[in-house]
């Protein structure tokens, strides 16, 4: 089984999502072949005009859904995280959705049954980070997040440092 | 059908009945969409001469074609099209955000609003179900608040809200419609229109898949799109936005400034866009399935109007700032942020608010009028508070919400002078004495003074013609520009990206096909355009309007400019707009009167409104022979 700190994800940067949705599109488009929000893996939520964001499927650790799941539809994939449904066991009861934190997991509104991020696995890799006009979108492991949440927190640190290397160098 | 829905929804808010009819397919192909089916399906279900504010004025809402895919910048917008109360002839206004795009998901690509409801009512549009619902403890609210309010009651919060404020519910003439917020459908007073008829929002919700004819082709466009997007076309709307403008213009002396009394403003550097951007844009957010962004979200951090968020663009930071010779631009967001929480349209309450500073200044109205608001040129408290009375309709305010025409007439005086519009329609941020071109783009705007009917400023901005003269070939270059920018607010594409159809009309037609799968040539798309502002005009002609109505403001043919510099001297005299109009009517094939000839209806395969147009033509040959 793939380590955690390995596990690839899709994730958005605050700074950076402008809520535009082109996710969702490509999203339903890529999976269902129609342009319909509702049917998209990856959401976006606006909170208000400067708090914008997608969401989508983060592969916990020991997923809650999984362990929601009263009929044992839903597990985890060994080979990367990924949650996956058994569309004959699943009976869109929401048990996980109530369990999920991030409102990734959703009930399908025509197959009735859940439907969740599973990196387009078809495709190769996750078509919305490779649409995401504003590179908004990353495919990442968590380890790599930290990594660049400290390199971010230590440029800001040092900004008048990095200034003055730059005039010198 | 592809791209469209095929469905038109009718609401008789006065019975509460609602239905749905398929859509014509022939209006499809011939009025595209967004503001060209709306102006002919107001036609149709409406009768000569009917008041903007009566049960019998249709209020239209459209969706585009393009509206609801992914496609950049045209997958969400929507239009309103009605009788405008403020030129009592074509009233029309699009808006973007994310309300187009769910609007198509519930299934519809127009609806009719007709009568009027006995109370406050909102009309809740789920995928086929269609309820109208009390809306009594809506009232007072702003759209913003009112969007909360009814995904809060809904329980869905991903419901999409078009609403009124208080403005529209108070029939100020200038309000609007406004959705996502931030998002208004802004000129020609349709939320008055909407408020006439006790409408405060319509919500939506839309489930259905969208899907586009020729898949792989249009995934490949929307591709190249993207890129387009990255390119120079759109760097001006990505980087500084549209107040960019403020320095340009007043370079070249062309930004009204202080109700017209100057084309240049000594304050410019503090309101410009680079100003703007340093010290209040926090973020630049996109509405769906957008590639480019272009939406300036301000925050003000520090003073008396600290707290305040909100989008700013050049019009809105050039009529509540230079036009009232405002030079804060805090107090300018401030304002901006007024006119969304009334719901006004915020071009036109600035240059209202300019308008009375300059009765004030003249003496037309004094501290008794204004109730002791000191309504000098430059008195950014005066700004907000006058907005204020405006969105309230309190005080001097009731006449203000009345727009600069009919205020001017009922404060007399002189005040008529000061009142700068076009078709009762207030001006926007383009001096006209010095752009002549775009003079007698604004002179023949079917929507009253505005820049985008037909973009023509950027031949004279841009230096393609020289901007101080009139001649011959002019007319040629506004109607083509029009025809254009028909078609682009009939697809319903942003007119930021325009720069991106780098083929013009022959990318659009191109779009079209690929979404709707019915072969459009660029010669027939650019003629649907030609045909577009032939209704419109048919429009116009049969609420009463013609020639006399396609002028300029009075400062514009009065007052040259009086600023040391490139423009000093310049106005349009009666003699140079005469011939701009003679030269214009040619161009379009009309006649000396702006009528629309009968080879030119037939021409476009418009036989069935011939008979509009028969009677005023008989009316006009008369006096001639």
């Amino acid at each position: 089984m793939v380590k955690i700190h390995e596990r690839k994800f899709v994730t958005a940067d605050p700074d950076k999502c402008v809520g535009c949705q082109v996710c969702e599109f490509i999203c339903s488009f890529t999976k269902e072949n129609s342009f319909n929000p509702l049917k998209s893996r990856i959401r976006v939520v606006r909170l208000n005009p400067l708090v914008n964001v997608s969401l989508s499927c983060r592969l916990c650790e020991d997923p809650p859904c999984v362990a929601a799941c009263p009929r044992d539809a839903l597990t985890q994939s060994e080979e990367n995280g990924t949650i996956l449904v058994d569309e004959d066991k699943c009976n869109g009861c929401g048990w996980c959705i109530e369990a999920c934190d991030y409102g990734a997991i959703m009930i399908h509104p025509e197959k009735k049954v859940v439907f969740v991020c599973d990196l387009c696995k078809e495709q190769g890799e996750p078509q919305c980070v490779k649409w995401c006009p504003e590179e908004a979108l990353d495919l990442v492991t968590s380890d790599v997040l930290a990594q660049k949440a400290r390199i971010a927190a230590t440029k800001k640190l040092f900004q008048e440092a990095l200034k003055s290397t730059t005039a010198t160098s | 059908m592809y791209g469209y829905a095929g469905r038109i929804l009718h609401i008789d808010l006065t019975t509460g009945k609602t239905y749905t009819e398929p859509l014509n397919e022939e209006y499809a192909k011939k009025y595209i969409g967004g503001i060209g089916l709306g102006i002919r399906l107001w036609l149709d279900h409406s009768k000569p001469g009917v008041d903007p504010f009566s049960p019998e004025n249709p209020l239209i809402l459209t969706t585009g074609p393009i509206s609801g895919t992914v496609w950049p910048t045209g997958g969400n917008g929507h239009a309103f099209v009605s009788k405008s109360p403020q030129s009592y002839g074509v009233g029309e206004a699009k808006s973007h955000g994310s309300f187009g795009t769910e609007l198509k998901r519930a299934g519809y690509d127009a609806v009719i609003f007709k009568g009027k409801a006995e109370r406050p009512v909102y009309v809740w549009i789920d995928d086929d179900s269609v309820q109208i619902l009390d809306a009594s403890h809506l009232m007072g609210k702003s759209p913003a608040e009112t969007e909360d309010a009814i995904r809060e009651e809904l329980g869905d919060y991903y419901i999409r809200v078009a609403a009124i404020g208080p403005a529209g519910e108070k029939l100020v003439r200038i309000a609007c419609i406004i959705n996502d917020k931030t998002r208004a459908a802004g000129r020609t007073g349709l939320g008055a229109v909407m408020g006439s008829k006790n409408l405060k929002a319509i919500a939506v919700r839309g489930t259905r898949d969208i899907e586009v004819a020729k898949t792989e082709e249009f995934m490949e466009f929307v591709k190249e799109f993207h890129e387009r997007m990255k390119g120079p076309a759109t760097k001006k709307y990505r980087t500084l936005g549209t107040p960019e403008n403020v320095l340009v213009h007043n370079s070249l002396h062309c930004m009204p400034t202080r109700n017209y009394n100057n084309a240049h403003f000594e304050g410019a550097e503090k309101v410009s866009g680079e100003s703007l951007n340093e010290r209040f844009v926090a973020k630049i957010i996109g509405c769906s399935s957008c590639a480019m962004r272009c939406e300036h979200i301000c925050v003000v951090a520090e003073g008396p109007y600290k707290g305040t968020m909100t989008r700013m663009e050049y019009e809105p930071l050039w009529a509540m700032g230079p036009y009232c010779g405002v030079d804060r631009l805090d107090a300018i967001i401030k304002g901006m942020d007024l006119c969304n929480y009334y719901g006004m349209d915020s071009i036109s309450a600035g240059v209202i608010v300019g308008f009375a500073m300059d009765c004030y200044e003249n003496g037309i109205i004094t501290d008794k009028d204004t109730d002791g608001i000191e309504a000098r040129f430059g008195n950014h408290e005066a700004l907000v508070q006058l907005l204020e009375k405006m969105g309230k309709r309190e005080g001097i305010g009731d006449i203000l919400a009345e727009g600069v025409k009919i205020a001017g007439e009922k404060i007399g005086k002189g005040a008529e002078k000061l009142a700068q519009h076009i078709k009762g329609v207030e001006v926007t941020g383009y001096d006209l004495r010095c752009l002549k071109t775009a003079a007698l783009g604004f002179a023949v705007s079917f929507r009253g003074a505005d820049h985008n009917r037909h973009g023509a400023y950027a031949f004279d901005v841009k230096g393609k013609v020289n901007r101080l003269v009139v001649e011959k070939g002019r007319g040629k270059m506004v109607k083509d520009m029009e025809d254009l920018y028909t078609v682009i607010d009939s697809l319903i594409v942003c007119k930021f990206s325009r720069g991106t159809y780098y083929k013009g009309i022959e990318d659009m037609a191109r779009l079209y096909t690929l979404v709707t799968g019915i072969k459009m040539t660029p010669e027939e798309l650019q003629r649907s355009g030609e045909r577009i502002n032939n209704v419109a005009r048919i429009f116009n002609i049969r609420e009463g309007l013609g020639r006399k109505d396609d002028t300029l403001p009075w400062k514009v043919m009065n007052q040259p400019i009086t600023d040391e510099g490139p423009a000093k001297g310049a106005y349009v005299s009666q003699k140079e707009l005469d011939l701009l109009l003679d030269d214009y009517y040619e161009a379009r094939g009309w006649t000396k009167e702006g009528i629309p000839t009968i080879e030119k209806l037939k021409e476009l395969a418009m036989d069935d409104l011939i008979p509009i147009v028969e009677q005023k033509l008989e009316k006009t040959k008369t006096p001639e022979e």
